[in-house]
C-alpha cells in the first residue's frame, strides 16, 4: 500500500435530515498511522460525519472509498467488518464485568474441545494488549470496571480496539471528563495507538489536545469542511478562526462558500 | 561510538517502515501490572477479600455470617432445634425456596422480577403430577413434561416483557393472577392433587440416600470440585498465568472434606433416639434426596453462567444493555430466555413444594413462597438491580432464611406463629434489599 495513500477516503458527502442540510458535500481523509483531529463548534456536523463512518447513518449522497476500494456502509456490523471502531464517549462498557470481560464482549474465546470460555487465552491476550500500549495505570486485568477511574475506562475502551485490530479508530471527546494527569495518559495512548498503525480520528473540543497529538487537523464549519490540513502547517490561532470563521487568511472556505453557508450575514 | 541512540526503546516500538503493525512484544508484565487472578499466598487471598468487601462487594458474606449465627442463637435459645433432626428438616424445607431462587437468580441478573414464578411452578408441577398419576406416565418423563410446561410459559412472559416491552412487573402479575386461577380450577379441591403415596414425586422432600449412598455422593462431589480446580490451575500455569498458591487450593478442597464429611455423618447419624424406637431397632437417617438434586441443579446452572457465552452475555446484558447491544449480544433473545429458565427450574420448585405435604394444593403457592425465593437470592447477594448474582447466592440465602423461619416457629411454638413468619420474611427481605442497595452505592468508583 502506498504510504501516502489515505486507508479512509470520503468526498463529497452530503447528508440531511429533512429540510436540514447537515454535511454539503464534504471531503475527509484519514492516513494509517497517523492522528486526524476532527474539529469544528457545536453542530458543525462532527457527529454525524463520524455516525456516517460508524454506519448508524447511510450518507446521502458521496464516495468513501477504505483501502482505495469504494466501499458502502450500511450498518455498525459493515463498519466493524472494515475495521472501523468507534469509542463513543459513554464508552460502552459493563461496569460489573471485568476488563478481560469487557474487551471481548460479543466476541469471546471459546476452548477448541469444550467450547467453553477460554478464560485463561482471553486473559493473556488482554494482558499483552495492555503491555503492548505500556499501560501501567491498570492494577489488574481481572478488575471489575466500575472500580476503574475514567481516565482507566478510557483505556480499557481504546485497547479493545487495539485487540480486534481495528484499522480506523475513531474516538469521540476522548479526554471531555477527565482530569490533567489522566488526560496526559491517554493522549499517550493516542499517540501509541496511531503508531501501531492505526488511522485514529479524534474528535475533540480541546485545542491543547489536538495540537499535542494530532498529524492533521480537519476542521469543520457549519456542515462544510473548511480546511484539512497538516498540524506542522498551521498555529493555534488559525484552527480557532477555522472553527469559528471557517477561514484562515488564504486558508478555508472563500467568502461565497461562507455566505452561500451563513445566508443574508455578512 | 557516536551512533548510539538514547531512545533505543522507543525506536523499537516503531513500526517498521512498509509494514501495517508491529508485532506485539511479548508479555512481559511492567512493573505495577499484576494481572492477577490468584493470589499468590494465603494473607494475599485474605487481604483481596477484605478489600473487595470494603469496595461493597459483599457477595454471600451476609447469608454465611447469617447461617452462623443464627444457628447459634438458636442453639442457644432452643436447644432441640440443635438436633440431627433439625439439620434434615432445614434442608427439606430449604429445598423449594432454593431451586425457585436458583431460576429467580436468572431474572434478577437482567434487573427483571418475576412474580408469577411460584404460581406457574405449582401448576407446571399439577401438570406432572396428573401425567403420572392419571395417565400412568414414569416419573423421570413427567419431570420433563413439568418442566417443559413452565419453560413454554415462561417464554411466553419473556417474550411479552421482551418484543412488547410490557414491564416485567406488569406482564408476571398478570401471570401470576391468571395462573392462579388455572391452578384453582386443576388442583381446587380441599386436598389437592394428590401425588399418590410412594411416588418417586411423594418422596421428593421425604426420601433419603443410603448411609452408603451419602458418603459416595460426597466423594464424587469433592473429586470433581478438586479435579475442575486443578485443570484451570494448570492451564493458568500453561499460558503463564499468576496462579493460586497450592497451600490455598488444599485448604480449598480440605475444608470441602471436612465440612462434607461431618454433614454425611450427622445426616447418617439416626433421628429416631426415643427409647422404644432404639429397643426396635428403627432407623431413620441418611442425606436428604433435596441436596444432591440441588447439588446436580447447581453445578449445571453454575456452568451455564460462569462458563458459556450465554451465561457472559446475561451478566453483560444486566450490567450494561446498550454496551451489550453495541457488542452484537441479541438482547431480547436473552432477555425472554432468562424467563424461561427461571419457569422452568419453578416448575422443580413446584414438585419440592407439593412433595412437602404430598399433594400440589391451589393455595399452597399463595402468600409468601415467591417472595421466600426472590428473599433467599437476594440474602444471598443477588442485586435486585441486575448484573450480579449466582447460583450459589441462591442456595446459601435459602438455607439462612429456612433457619431463621424454622427457628422462629420453634421460639414462638405456643403461639400461632404463622403471622410472625411471615413478618420477619417480609423484615428480612427488606433488610437485604437495603444491603444490596447501599453496597452497589459504595461500589461506585469516584473520579
Amino acid at each position: 500500500m502506498n504510504e501516502n495513500e489515505p486507508i479512509l477516503r470520503m468526498r463529497g458527502i452530503n447528508k440531511s435530515f429533512g429540510p436540514v442540510s447537515v454535511l454539503k458535500g464534504v471531503d475527509f481523509e484519514a492516513h494509517a498511522g497517523e492522528v486526524t483531529a476532527l474539529v469544528g463548534d457545536n453542530g458543525a456536523g462532527k457527529s454525524t460525519l463520524v455516525k456516517c463512518i460508524g454506519g448508524t447513518y447511510t450518507v446521502d449522497d458521496g464516495v468513501i472509498e477504505f483501502n482505495g476500494a469504494p466501499v458502502r456502509v450500511h450498518g455498525p456490523r459493515d463498519a466493524s467488518a472494515l475495521g472501523i471502531e468507534i469509542v463513543y464517549q459513554d464508552l460502552a462498557l459493563c461496569d460489573n464485568l471485568d476488563i478481560v470481560q469487557n474487551m471481548f464482549l460479543g466476541r469471546e474465546r471459546r476452548t477448541s474441545r469444550s467450547r467453553t470460555l477460554d478464560e485463561t487465552t482471553m486473559e493473556r491476550l488482554a494482558g499483552e494488549t495492555l503491555a503492548s500500549l505500556s499501560v501501567r495505570t491498570v492494577k489488574s486485568v481481572r478488575q471489575k470496571v466500575s472500580s476503574l477511574s475514567g481516565g482507566q475506562r478510557q483505556t480499557v475502551a481504546i485497547a479493545k480496539a487495539v485487540l480486534w485490530n481495528s484499522k480506523v479508530v475513531i474516538l469521540d471527546e476522548p479526554t471531555a471528563a477527565l482530569g490533567v494527569a489522566q488526560t496526559a495518559e491517554v493522549l499517550r495512548l493516542v499517540r501509541s495507538l496511531a503508531d501501531q498503525g492505526v488511522a485514529v480520528i479524534l474528535i475533540s473540543h480541546n485545542m491543547n489536545d489536538v495540537l499535542q497529538v494530532s498529524d492533521r487537523i480537519a476542521a469543520l464549519y457549519l456542515g462544510q469542511m473548511a480546511a484539512q490540513v497538516k498540524r506542522s502547517e498551521v498555529t493555534h490561532t488559525q484552527i480557532v478562526e477555522l472553527i469559528t470563521a471557517g477561514r484562515s487568511g488564504h486558508l478555508g472556505l472563500q467568502l461565497e462558500d461562507a455566505l452561500s453557508t451563513n445566508g443574508a450575514v455578512i | 561510538m557516536s551512533d548510539y541512540v538514547a531512545g533505543t526503546t522507543q525506536s523499537q516500538q516503531q513500526p517498521p517502515a512498509g509494514s501495517h503493525r508491529a508485532a506485539p512484544p511479548p508479555f512481559v508484565p511492567p512493573p505495577g501490572v499484576t494481572p492477577d487472578g490468584g493470589a499468590s499466598t494465603i494473607s494475599d487471598a485474605v487481604r483481596d477479600y477484605t478489600l473487595r468487601v470494603r469496595q461493597g462487594e459483599l457477595g454471600s458474606l451476609p447469608a454465611v455470617l447469617g447461617i452462623i449465627l443464627l444457628t447459634v442463637v438458636f442453639a442457644i435459645a432452643e436447644p432441640s432445634l440443635f438436633s440431627v433432626a433439625g439439620l434434615s428438616d432445614v434442608l427439606q424445607q430449604a429445598a423449594a425456596p432454593i431451586t425457585l431462587a436458583m431460576g429467580l437468580v436468572f431474572v434478577l441478573l437482567l434487573g427483571e422480577i418475576d412474580l408469577s414464578a411460584a404460581v406457574v411452578g405449582s401448576t407446571a408441577a399439577a401438570f406432572g403430577v396428573i401425567w403420572t398419576v392419571k395417565h400412568g406416565t414414569p416419573w423421570y418423563i413427567a419431570i420433563i413434561l413439568a418442566m417443559l410446561f413452565g419453560t413454554v410459559c415462561g417464554t411466553a412472559l419473556g417474550w411479552l416483557r421482551a418484543r412488547l416491552g410490557i414491564p416485567s412487573f406488569v406482564v408476571t402479575l398478570a401471570a401470576y393472577l391468571s395462573f392462579q386461577g388455572v391452578l384453582d380450577f386443576i388442583a381446587g379441591t380441599s386436598s389437592g392433587l394428590s401425588m399418590g403415596n410412594n411416588s418417586v414425586f411423594f418422596n421428593l422432600i421425604g426420601g433419603r440416600l443410603s448411609q452408603v449412598g451419602g458418603w459416595i455422593f460426597l466423594v464424587v462431589f469433592v473429586l470433581g470440585y478438586a479435579l475442575v480446580k486443578w485443570f484451570q490451575r494448570a492451564d493458568r500455569t500453561r499460558q503463564n498465568l499468576p496462579v493460586e498458591a497450592m497451600s490455598i487450593f488444599w485448604l480449598r478442597v480440605g475444608a470441602l472434606v471436612i465440612g462434607g464429611a461431618v454433614f454425611v455423618y450427622l445426616c447418617n447419624a439416626n433421628e429416631l433416639t426415643l427409647s422404644w424406637q432404639k429397643r426396635e431397632g428403627l432407623y431413620l437417617g441418611g442425606v436428604p434426596w433435596a441436596v444432591p438434586i440441588i447439588a446436580v441443579l447447581g453445578v449445571i446452572l453454575t456452568f451455564v453462567l460462569s462458563k458459556t457465552r450465554y451465561g457472559r452475555h446475561i451478566y453483560a446484558v444486566g450490567g450494561n444493555t446498550e454496551a451489550a447491544r453495541r457488542a452484537g449480544i441479541p438482547v431480547r433473545a436473552v432477555r425472554t430466555s432468562v424467563f424461561a429458565i427461571c419457569s422452568g427450574m419453578a416448575a422443580i420448585s413446584g414438585l419440592f413444594l407439593g412433595s412437602q405435604v404430598g399433594a400440589v394444593n391451589a393455595t399452597s403457592s399463595l402468600g409468601n413462597t415467591l417472595l421466600l425465593g426472590v428473599a433467599a437470592a437476594v440474602i444471598g447477594g443477588t442485586s435486585l438491580a441486575g448484573g450480579r448474582g449466582r447460583v450459589m447466592d441462591a442456595v446459601l440465602g435459602g438455607i439462612a432464611l429456612t433457619i431463621l423461619i424454622f427457628g422462629m416457629s420453634d421460639l414462638l411454638k405456643n403461639s400461632d406463629n404463622a403471622q410472625w413468619e411471615d413478618i420477619v420474611t417480609g423484615v428480612v427481605l427488606l433488610i437485604a434489599a437495603g444491603v444490596d442497595a447501599t453496597s452497589r452505592h459504595a461500589g461506585r468508583a469516584s473520579g
